[in-house]
Protein backbone atom coordinates (compact mmCIF):
# COMPACT_ATOMS: atom_id res chain seq x y z
CA UNK A 1 0.00 0.00 0.00
CA UNK A 2 1.23 3.39 -0.82
CA UNK A 3 0.89 6.54 1.12
CA UNK A 4 -1.37 9.25 -0.12
CA UNK A 5 -3.40 12.07 1.17
CA UNK A 6 -6.83 10.92 2.31
CA UNK A 7 -8.35 14.34 2.11
CA UNK A 8 -7.60 14.44 -1.57
CA UNK A 9 -9.23 11.03 -2.06
CA UNK A 10 -12.38 12.13 -0.23
CA UNK A 11 -11.94 10.50 3.15
CA UNK A 12 -14.80 12.58 4.47
CA UNK A 13 -17.22 10.58 2.40
CA UNK A 14 -19.32 8.29 4.64
CA UNK A 15 -18.96 4.62 3.72
CA UNK A 16 -22.66 4.20 2.81
CA UNK A 17 -22.76 7.00 0.26
CA UNK A 18 -21.86 5.66 -3.17
CA UNK A 19 -19.05 7.38 -4.94
CA UNK A 20 -20.35 8.56 -8.30
CA UNK A 21 -17.25 7.53 -10.25
CA UNK A 22 -17.31 4.05 -8.79
CA UNK A 23 -21.04 3.74 -9.42
CA UNK A 24 -20.57 4.56 -13.09
CA UNK A 25 -17.60 2.22 -13.46
CA UNK A 26 -19.51 -0.56 -11.69
CA UNK A 27 -22.49 -0.14 -14.01
CA UNK A 28 -20.27 -0.10 -17.08
CA UNK A 29 -18.36 -3.17 -15.94
CA UNK A 30 -21.59 -5.00 -15.32
CA UNK A 31 -23.11 -3.82 -18.59
CA UNK A 32 -20.17 -5.33 -20.47
CA UNK A 33 -20.67 -8.67 -18.75
CA UNK A 34 -24.40 -8.59 -19.33
CA UNK A 35 -24.02 -7.62 -22.97
CA UNK A 36 -21.69 -10.49 -23.83
CA UNK A 37 -23.57 -13.08 -21.82
CA UNK A 38 -27.08 -12.08 -22.83
CA UNK A 39 -26.40 -11.36 -26.50
CA UNK A 40 -23.97 -14.04 -27.44
CA UNK A 41 -22.74 -16.60 -24.97
CA UNK A 42 -25.90 -17.70 -23.20
CA UNK A 43 -27.96 -17.92 -26.42
CA UNK A 44 -25.09 -20.04 -27.77
CA UNK A 45 -25.24 -22.50 -24.95
CA UNK A 46 -29.04 -22.48 -24.88
CA UNK A 47 -29.08 -23.56 -28.51
CA UNK A 48 -26.73 -26.43 -27.75
CA UNK A 49 -28.63 -27.44 -24.61
CA UNK A 50 -31.80 -27.48 -26.66
CA UNK A 51 -30.11 -29.56 -29.35
CA UNK A 52 -28.81 -31.93 -26.72
CA UNK A 53 -32.25 -32.24 -25.17
CA UNK A 54 -33.70 -32.93 -28.61
CA UNK A 55 -30.96 -35.43 -29.36
CA UNK A 56 -31.69 -37.30 -26.16
CA UNK A 57 -35.44 -37.08 -26.43
CA UNK A 58 -35.27 -37.66 -30.19
CA UNK A 59 -33.31 -40.85 -29.53
CA UNK A 60 -35.90 -41.97 -27.06
CA UNK A 61 -38.69 -41.08 -29.46
CA UNK A 62 -36.98 -42.97 -32.27
CA UNK A 63 -36.53 -46.01 -30.08
CA UNK A 64 -40.17 -45.78 -29.09
CA UNK A 65 -41.24 -45.51 -32.71
CA UNK A 66 -39.09 -48.50 -33.66
CA UNK A 67 -40.52 -50.51 -30.81
CA UNK A 68 -44.08 -49.61 -31.77
CA UNK A 69 -43.38 -50.55 -35.37
CA UNK A 70 -41.80 -53.84 -34.38
CA UNK A 71 -44.77 -54.60 -32.22
CA UNK A 72 -47.24 -53.80 -34.99
CA UNK A 73 -45.27 -55.93 -37.46
CA UNK A 74 -45.21 -58.79 -34.98
CA UNK A 75 -48.92 -58.39 -34.49
CA UNK A 76 -49.41 -58.44 -38.24
CA UNK A 77 -47.30 -61.57 -38.60
CA UNK A 78 -49.18 -63.27 -35.86
CA UNK A 79 -52.47 -62.36 -37.51
CA UNK A 80 -51.23 -63.64 -40.86
CA UNK A 81 -49.97 -66.83 -39.28
CA UNK A 82 -53.26 -67.41 -37.54
CA UNK A 83 -55.10 -66.76 -40.78
CA UNK A 84 -52.84 -69.18 -42.64
CA UNK A 85 -53.40 -71.82 -40.01
CA UNK A 86 -57.10 -71.26 -40.20
CA UNK A 87 -57.02 -71.47 -43.97
CA UNK A 88 -55.00 -74.70 -43.84
CA UNK A 89 -57.42 -76.20 -41.39
CA UNK A 90 -60.30 -75.16 -43.59
CA UNK A 91 -58.67 -76.69 -46.67
CA UNK A 92 -57.93 -79.89 -44.80
CA UNK A 93 -61.51 -80.07 -43.62
CA UNK A 94 -62.75 -79.43 -47.12
CA UNK A 95 -60.45 -82.08 -48.56
CA UNK A 96 -61.61 -84.58 -45.97
CA UNK A 97 -65.20 -83.80 -46.75
CA UNK A 98 -64.62 -83.99 -50.48
CA UNK A 99 -62.74 -87.26 -50.09
CA UNK A 100 -65.54 -88.70 -48.05
CA UNK A 101 -68.07 -87.54 -50.60
CA UNK A 102 -66.07 -89.07 -53.42
CA UNK A 103 -65.73 -92.35 -51.57
CA UNK A 104 -69.44 -92.31 -50.88
CA UNK A 105 -70.18 -91.62 -54.50
CA UNK A 106 -67.81 -94.28 -55.71
CA UNK A 107 -69.30 -96.74 -53.32
CA UNK A 108 -72.79 -95.89 -54.49
CA UNK A 109 -71.69 -96.17 -58.10
CA UNK A 110 -70.05 -99.52 -57.45
CA UNK A 111 -73.12 -100.75 -55.69
CA UNK A 112 -75.27 -99.64 -58.55
CA UNK A 113 -73.01 -101.27 -61.13
CA UNK A 114 -72.92 -104.47 -59.13
CA UNK A 115 -76.67 -104.50 -58.94
CA UNK A 116 -76.90 -103.85 -62.67
CA UNK A 117 -74.48 -106.65 -63.38
CA UNK A 118 -76.35 -108.98 -61.06
CA UNK A 119 -79.68 -108.01 -62.60
CA UNK A 120 -78.30 -108.53 -66.12
CA UNK A 121 -76.89 -111.89 -65.07
CA UNK A 122 -80.20 -112.94 -63.61
CA UNK A 123 -82.05 -111.87 -66.75
CA UNK A 124 -79.54 -113.75 -68.89
CA UNK A 125 -79.84 -116.85 -66.75
CA UNK A 126 -83.61 -116.65 -66.88
CA UNK A 127 -83.60 -116.26 -70.64
CA UNK A 128 -81.12 -119.13 -71.03
CA UNK A 129 -83.13 -121.24 -68.67
CA UNK A 130 -86.33 -120.54 -70.60
CA UNK A 131 -84.66 -121.26 -73.89
CA UNK A 132 -83.16 -124.42 -72.50
CA UNK A 133 -86.45 -125.42 -70.98
CA UNK A 134 -88.26 -124.85 -74.31
CA UNK A 135 -85.68 -126.82 -76.24
CA UNK A 136 -85.64 -129.52 -73.66
CA UNK A 137 -89.39 -129.74 -73.64
CA UNK A 138 -89.48 -130.28 -77.37
CA UNK A 139 -86.62 -132.75 -77.31
CA UNK A 140 -88.03 -134.61 -74.34
CA UNK A 141 -91.49 -134.69 -75.95
CA UNK A 142 -90.04 -135.98 -79.16
CA UNK A 143 -87.90 -138.53 -77.40
CA UNK A 144 -90.75 -139.64 -75.21
CA UNK A 145 -93.09 -139.99 -78.17
CA UNK A 146 -90.50 -141.85 -80.12
CA UNK A 147 -89.86 -144.01 -77.13
CA UNK A 148 -93.54 -144.54 -76.53
CA UNK A 149 -94.13 -145.25 -80.24
CA UNK A 150 -91.41 -147.73 -80.24
CA UNK A 151 -92.74 -149.29 -77.05
CA UNK A 152 -96.35 -149.29 -78.20
CA UNK A 153 -95.39 -150.08 -81.72
CA UNK A 154 -97.59 -147.67 -83.31
CA UNK A 155 -97.46 -144.11 -84.07
CA UNK A 156 -99.80 -142.00 -82.04
CA UNK A 157 -102.44 -140.56 -84.26
CA UNK A 158 -103.36 -137.48 -82.61
CA UNK A 159 -100.29 -135.37 -82.47
CA UNK A 160 -102.09 -132.62 -80.68
CA UNK A 161 -103.33 -134.92 -77.97
CA UNK A 162 -99.87 -136.32 -77.76
CA UNK A 163 -98.47 -132.87 -77.26
CA UNK A 164 -101.00 -132.03 -74.55
CA UNK A 165 -100.23 -135.24 -72.73
CA UNK A 166 -96.55 -134.63 -72.86
CA UNK A 167 -96.94 -131.04 -71.80
CA UNK A 168 -99.13 -132.06 -68.89
CA UNK A 169 -96.59 -134.63 -67.91
CA UNK A 170 -93.78 -132.20 -68.14
CA UNK A 171 -95.69 -129.57 -66.21
CA UNK A 172 -96.38 -132.04 -63.49
CA UNK A 173 -92.79 -133.00 -63.56
CA UNK A 174 -91.74 -129.41 -63.34
CA UNK A 175 -94.17 -128.69 -60.59
CA UNK A 176 -92.84 -131.58 -58.69
CA UNK A 177 -89.33 -130.35 -59.17
CA UNK A 178 -90.29 -126.87 -58.12
CA UNK A 179 -92.16 -128.16 -55.08
CA UNK A 180 -89.28 -130.39 -54.22
CA UNK A 181 -86.96 -127.44 -54.49
CA UNK A 182 -89.26 -125.30 -52.34
CA UNK A 183 -89.62 -127.94 -49.66
CA UNK A 184 -86.00 -128.64 -49.61
CA UNK B 1 4.05 6.51 12.49
CA UNK B 2 0.35 7.29 12.27
CA UNK B 3 0.84 10.71 13.70
CA UNK B 4 -0.92 12.17 10.73
CA UNK B 5 -4.43 10.71 10.65
CA UNK B 6 -4.84 11.92 7.12
CA UNK B 7 -2.24 9.54 5.87
CA UNK B 8 -2.87 5.93 5.12
CA UNK B 9 0.32 4.33 6.23
CA UNK B 10 1.90 1.01 6.07
CA UNK B 11 5.17 1.60 7.79
CA UNK B 12 7.48 -1.43 7.75
CA UNK B 13 9.12 -0.09 10.90
CA UNK B 14 5.91 0.09 12.84
CA UNK B 15 5.99 -2.97 15.06
CA UNK B 16 5.45 -3.94 18.67
CA UNK B 17 8.06 -2.41 20.98
CA UNK B 18 9.06 0.09 18.33
CA UNK B 19 7.10 2.77 20.13
CA UNK B 20 4.39 2.66 17.52
CA UNK B 21 0.70 2.05 18.24
CA UNK B 22 -1.22 -0.65 16.36
CA UNK B 23 -2.12 0.75 12.95
CA UNK B 24 -5.72 -0.43 13.14
CA UNK B 25 -7.49 -0.64 9.80
CA UNK B 26 -10.43 1.66 9.28
CA UNK B 27 -12.32 3.45 6.56
CA UNK B 28 -9.02 4.54 5.08
CA UNK B 29 -8.35 0.87 4.31
CA UNK B 30 -10.97 1.17 1.60
CA UNK B 31 -9.45 4.17 -0.09
CA UNK B 32 -6.98 3.92 -2.89
CA UNK B 33 -4.78 6.41 -4.53
CA UNK B 34 -5.87 6.83 -8.14
CA UNK B 35 -3.85 4.87 -10.65
CA UNK B 36 -4.42 7.74 -13.04
CA UNK B 37 -6.73 10.68 -13.31
CA UNK B 38 -8.43 11.81 -16.49
CA UNK B 39 -9.94 15.28 -16.25
CA UNK B 40 -10.96 14.88 -12.62
CA UNK B 41 -12.01 11.26 -12.97
CA UNK B 42 -9.95 9.13 -10.62
CA UNK B 43 -9.33 5.63 -11.86
CA UNK B 44 -8.57 3.47 -8.82
CA UNK B 45 -7.55 -0.09 -8.12
CA UNK B 46 -11.14 -1.27 -7.31
CA UNK B 47 -12.28 0.07 -10.67
CA UNK B 48 -9.49 -1.81 -12.36
CA UNK B 49 -10.50 -4.93 -10.48
CA UNK B 50 -14.12 -4.42 -11.55
CA UNK B 51 -13.06 -4.33 -15.19
CA UNK B 52 -10.81 -7.34 -14.72
CA UNK B 53 -13.83 -9.08 -13.20
CA UNK B 54 -15.86 -8.28 -16.30
CA UNK B 55 -13.05 -9.50 -18.48
CA UNK B 56 -12.61 -12.74 -16.56
CA UNK B 57 -16.32 -13.55 -16.47
CA UNK B 58 -16.60 -12.97 -20.20
CA UNK B 59 -13.34 -14.81 -20.89
CA UNK B 60 -14.48 -17.83 -18.94
CA UNK B 61 -17.90 -18.00 -20.56
CA UNK B 62 -16.34 -17.28 -23.92
CA UNK B 63 -14.04 -20.26 -23.50
CA UNK B 64 -16.97 -22.35 -22.31
CA UNK B 65 -19.80 -21.25 -24.59
CA UNK B 66 -18.37 -19.57 -27.67
CA UNK B 67 -18.29 -22.77 -29.66
CA UNK B 68 -20.39 -25.07 -27.54
CA UNK B 69 -20.53 -28.73 -28.46
CA UNK B 70 -23.25 -31.28 -28.01
CA UNK B 71 -20.79 -33.37 -26.05
CA UNK B 72 -19.18 -30.77 -23.80
CA UNK B 73 -15.49 -30.41 -23.10
CA UNK B 74 -14.13 -29.72 -19.64
CA UNK B 75 -14.51 -25.94 -19.68
CA UNK B 76 -17.94 -26.13 -21.23
CA UNK B 77 -18.98 -28.69 -18.62
CA UNK B 78 -17.91 -26.37 -15.79
CA UNK B 79 -19.62 -23.44 -17.51
CA UNK B 80 -22.80 -25.43 -17.91
CA UNK B 81 -22.71 -26.44 -14.28
CA UNK B 82 -22.41 -22.78 -13.23
CA UNK B 83 -25.04 -21.69 -15.70
CA UNK B 84 -27.43 -24.42 -14.57
CA UNK B 85 -26.80 -23.59 -10.94
CA UNK B 86 -28.17 -20.09 -11.45
CA UNK B 87 -30.75 -21.02 -14.06
CA UNK B 88 -32.32 -24.05 -12.42
CA UNK B 89 -31.16 -23.55 -8.85
CA UNK B 90 -32.29 -19.96 -8.52
CA UNK B 91 -34.34 -18.57 -11.39
CA UNK B 92 -36.49 -21.62 -12.23
CA UNK B 93 -36.95 -22.36 -8.56
CA UNK B 94 -38.14 -18.87 -7.64
CA UNK B 95 -39.63 -17.24 -10.72
CA UNK B 96 -40.57 -20.41 -12.57
CA UNK B 97 -39.42 -21.77 -15.88
CA UNK B 98 -41.92 -19.96 -18.08
CA UNK B 99 -41.67 -16.46 -16.62
CA UNK B 100 -38.09 -16.78 -15.45
CA UNK B 101 -36.36 -17.66 -18.72
CA UNK B 102 -36.21 -13.98 -19.71
CA UNK B 103 -34.27 -13.05 -16.58
CA UNK B 104 -31.76 -15.87 -16.68
CA UNK B 105 -29.04 -13.86 -18.48
CA UNK B 106 -29.34 -11.02 -15.97
CA UNK B 107 -29.14 -13.36 -12.99
CA UNK B 108 -26.25 -15.35 -14.43
CA UNK B 109 -24.35 -12.13 -15.15
CA UNK B 110 -25.11 -10.78 -11.69
CA UNK B 111 -24.05 -13.93 -9.90
CA UNK B 112 -20.72 -14.46 -11.60
CA UNK B 113 -19.84 -10.77 -11.73
CA UNK B 114 -20.54 -10.30 -8.02
CA UNK B 115 -18.83 -13.52 -7.07
CA UNK B 116 -15.67 -12.56 -8.90
CA UNK B 117 -15.68 -9.06 -7.44
CA UNK B 118 -16.00 -10.64 -3.99
CA UNK B 119 -13.32 -13.17 -4.77
CA UNK B 120 -10.65 -10.49 -5.20
CA UNK B 121 -10.64 -10.27 -1.42
CA UNK B 122 -8.44 -13.33 -1.05
CA UNK B 123 -6.50 -13.23 -4.29
CA UNK B 124 -2.88 -12.19 -3.75
CA UNK B 125 -1.96 -8.74 -5.07
CA UNK B 126 -5.63 -7.83 -5.58
CA UNK B 127 -6.65 -8.50 -1.99
CA UNK B 128 -9.64 -6.24 -2.07
CA UNK B 129 -13.31 -7.14 -2.49
CA UNK B 130 -14.64 -4.59 -4.96
CA UNK B 131 -18.12 -5.00 -3.50
CA UNK B 132 -16.89 -3.60 -0.18
CA UNK B 133 -17.31 -0.22 -1.82
CA UNK B 134 -21.01 0.59 -1.58
CA UNK B 135 -21.11 2.10 -5.06
CA UNK B 136 -20.68 -1.29 -6.76
CA UNK B 137 -23.44 -3.19 -4.93
CA UNK B 138 -25.60 -0.06 -5.09
CA UNK B 139 -25.32 0.10 -8.87
CA UNK B 140 -26.31 -3.54 -9.23
CA UNK B 141 -29.13 -3.20 -6.69
CA UNK B 142 -30.31 -0.16 -8.65
CA UNK B 143 -30.59 -2.22 -11.84
CA UNK B 144 -32.69 -4.82 -10.02
CA UNK B 145 -34.76 -2.10 -8.34
CA UNK B 146 -35.56 -0.33 -11.60
CA UNK B 147 -36.43 -3.64 -13.23
CA UNK B 148 -38.60 -4.64 -10.29
CA UNK B 149 -40.57 -1.38 -10.13
CA UNK B 150 -40.93 -1.30 -13.90
CA UNK B 151 -42.20 -4.87 -14.02
CA UNK B 152 -44.62 -4.27 -11.16
CA UNK B 153 -46.38 -1.44 -12.97
CA UNK B 154 -46.15 -3.16 -16.32
CA UNK B 155 -47.75 -6.34 -14.98
CA UNK B 156 -50.41 -4.85 -12.72
CA UNK B 157 -51.05 -1.43 -14.22
CA UNK B 158 -50.80 1.79 -12.24
CA UNK B 159 -53.33 1.08 -9.48
CA UNK B 160 -52.56 -2.63 -9.37
CA UNK B 161 -48.87 -1.82 -9.20
CA UNK B 162 -49.34 0.36 -6.15
CA UNK B 163 -51.52 -2.30 -4.58
CA UNK B 164 -48.78 -4.84 -5.26
CA UNK B 165 -46.09 -2.65 -3.74
CA UNK B 166 -48.11 -1.66 -0.69
CA UNK B 167 -49.53 -5.12 -0.05
CA UNK B 168 -53.06 -3.75 -0.33
CA UNK B 169 -55.56 -6.36 0.86
CA UNK B 170 -59.09 -5.41 1.93
CA UNK B 171 -59.40 -8.43 4.22
CA UNK B 172 -56.86 -6.82 6.56
CA UNK B 173 -59.57 -4.49 7.83
CA UNK B 174 -58.60 -1.76 10.27
CA UNK B 175 -54.85 -2.46 10.15
CA UNK B 176 -54.82 -1.96 6.40
CA UNK B 177 -53.48 1.65 6.53
CA UNK B 178 -50.66 0.57 8.81
CA UNK B 179 -49.75 -2.34 6.55
CA UNK B 180 -49.87 -0.12 3.48
CA UNK B 181 -47.52 2.44 5.02
CA UNK B 182 -45.13 -0.20 6.30
CA UNK B 183 -45.09 -2.13 3.06
CA UNK B 184 -44.58 1.06 1.10
CA UNK B 185 -41.47 1.94 3.08
CA UNK B 186 -40.29 -1.62 3.34
CA UNK B 187 -40.60 -2.41 -0.33
CA UNK B 188 -40.01 0.82 -2.13
CA UNK B 189 -37.41 2.52 0.07
CA UNK B 190 -35.72 0.03 2.36
CA UNK B 191 -35.58 -2.92 0.03
CA UNK B 192 -33.03 -1.55 -2.48
CA UNK B 193 -30.98 -0.21 0.42
CA UNK B 194 -30.82 -3.54 2.26
CA UNK B 195 -30.26 -5.37 -1.00
CA UNK B 196 -27.09 -3.38 -1.64
CA UNK B 197 -25.96 -3.03 1.97
CA UNK B 198 -26.26 -6.75 2.72
CA UNK B 199 -23.59 -7.46 0.13
CA UNK B 200 -21.53 -4.41 0.90
CA UNK B 201 -21.44 -4.91 4.68
CA UNK B 202 -20.49 -8.57 4.46
CA UNK B 203 -17.60 -7.86 2.17
CA UNK B 204 -16.61 -4.74 4.10
CA UNK B 205 -16.48 -6.56 7.42
CA UNK B 206 -14.73 -9.55 5.96
CA UNK B 207 -12.04 -7.43 4.39
CA UNK B 208 -11.60 -5.44 7.56
CA UNK B 209 -11.05 -8.63 9.57
CA UNK B 210 -8.53 -10.04 7.12
CA UNK B 211 -6.65 -6.76 7.03
CA UNK B 212 -6.71 -6.45 10.79
CA UNK B 213 -5.31 -9.90 11.41
CA UNK B 214 -2.76 -9.49 8.65
CA UNK B 215 -1.58 -6.18 10.09
CA UNK B 216 -1.57 -7.64 13.56
CA UNK B 217 0.51 -10.58 12.39
CA UNK B 218 3.14 -8.23 11.08
CA UNK B 219 2.84 -5.83 13.99
CA UNK B 220 3.40 -8.60 16.52
CA UNK B 221 6.46 -10.05 14.81
CA UNK B 222 8.87 -8.53 17.27
CA UNK B 223 10.44 -10.03 20.37
CA UNK B 224 7.97 -12.02 22.44
CA UNK B 225 5.29 -10.88 20.06
CA UNK B 226 6.23 -13.68 17.66
CA UNK B 227 4.33 -16.08 19.93
CA UNK B 228 1.10 -14.13 19.34
CA UNK B 229 1.81 -13.42 15.70
CA UNK B 230 1.30 -17.13 15.00
CA UNK B 231 -2.21 -17.02 16.44
CA UNK B 232 -3.00 -13.97 14.39
CA UNK B 233 -1.69 -15.64 11.26
CA UNK B 234 -3.86 -18.71 11.85
CA UNK B 235 -6.83 -16.36 12.10
CA UNK B 236 -5.87 -14.80 8.77
CA UNK B 237 -6.00 -18.26 7.20
CA UNK B 238 -9.31 -19.06 8.91
CA UNK B 239 -10.78 -15.76 7.74
CA UNK B 240 -9.62 -16.41 4.18
CA UNK B 241 -11.39 -19.78 4.10
CA UNK B 242 -14.45 -18.25 5.75
CA UNK B 243 -14.48 -15.39 3.27
CA UNK B 244 -14.25 -17.82 0.38
CA UNK B 245 -17.52 -19.24 1.64
CA UNK B 246 -19.13 -15.87 2.40
CA UNK B 247 -18.23 -14.48 -1.03
CA UNK B 248 -20.16 -17.22 -2.80
CA UNK B 249 -23.03 -17.07 -0.32
CA UNK B 250 -23.42 -13.31 -0.71
CA UNK B 251 -23.39 -13.51 -4.49
CA UNK B 252 -26.00 -16.25 -4.22
CA UNK B 253 -28.13 -14.26 -1.78
CA UNK B 254 -28.00 -11.15 -3.94
CA UNK B 255 -29.25 -13.05 -6.98
CA UNK B 256 -31.76 -14.99 -4.90
CA UNK B 257 -33.28 -11.75 -3.61
CA UNK B 258 -33.25 -10.18 -7.06
CA UNK B 259 -35.15 -13.21 -8.38
CA UNK B 260 -37.62 -13.08 -5.55
CA UNK B 261 -38.29 -9.37 -6.13
CA UNK B 262 -38.98 -10.03 -9.80
CA UNK B 263 -41.15 -12.98 -8.91
CA UNK B 264 -43.15 -10.68 -6.62
CA UNK B 265 -43.58 -8.20 -9.43
CA UNK B 266 -44.80 -10.88 -11.83
CA UNK B 267 -47.02 -12.70 -9.34
CA UNK B 268 -50.74 -12.37 -10.01
CA UNK B 269 -51.61 -12.21 -6.34
CA UNK B 270 -49.44 -10.47 -3.88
Amino acid sequence: MTQFNLAAAGAEQPPLIPHADELIIGLIAFAIVFFFLAKKLLPNINKVLEQRREAIEGGIEKADAAKTEAESVLEQYKAQLAEARHEAARLRQEATEQGAAIIQEMRAEGQRQREDIIAAGHAQIEADRKAAAGALRQDVGKLATDLAGKLVGESLEDHARQSRTIDRFLDELEDGAVKAEATR
Amino acid sequence: MSADPQMLAFDPDCQLFSGCGFPAPGLHTFLYEPIFTVSGFDFTKPMLLAFISSFLVIAFFWAAFNKPKLVPGKVQMIGEAGYDFVRRGIVYEIIGKKDGEKYVPLMVSLFFFIWLMNLWSIIPLAQFPVTSLIAFPAGLALIVYVLWVGLTFKTHGFVGGWKNITGYDKSLGPILPLVVVLEFFSNLLIRPFTHAVRLFANMFAGHLLIVMFSLATYYLMSGIGFAYAGTSFVLVMVMIVFELFIQAVQAYVFVLLASSYIQGALAKHH
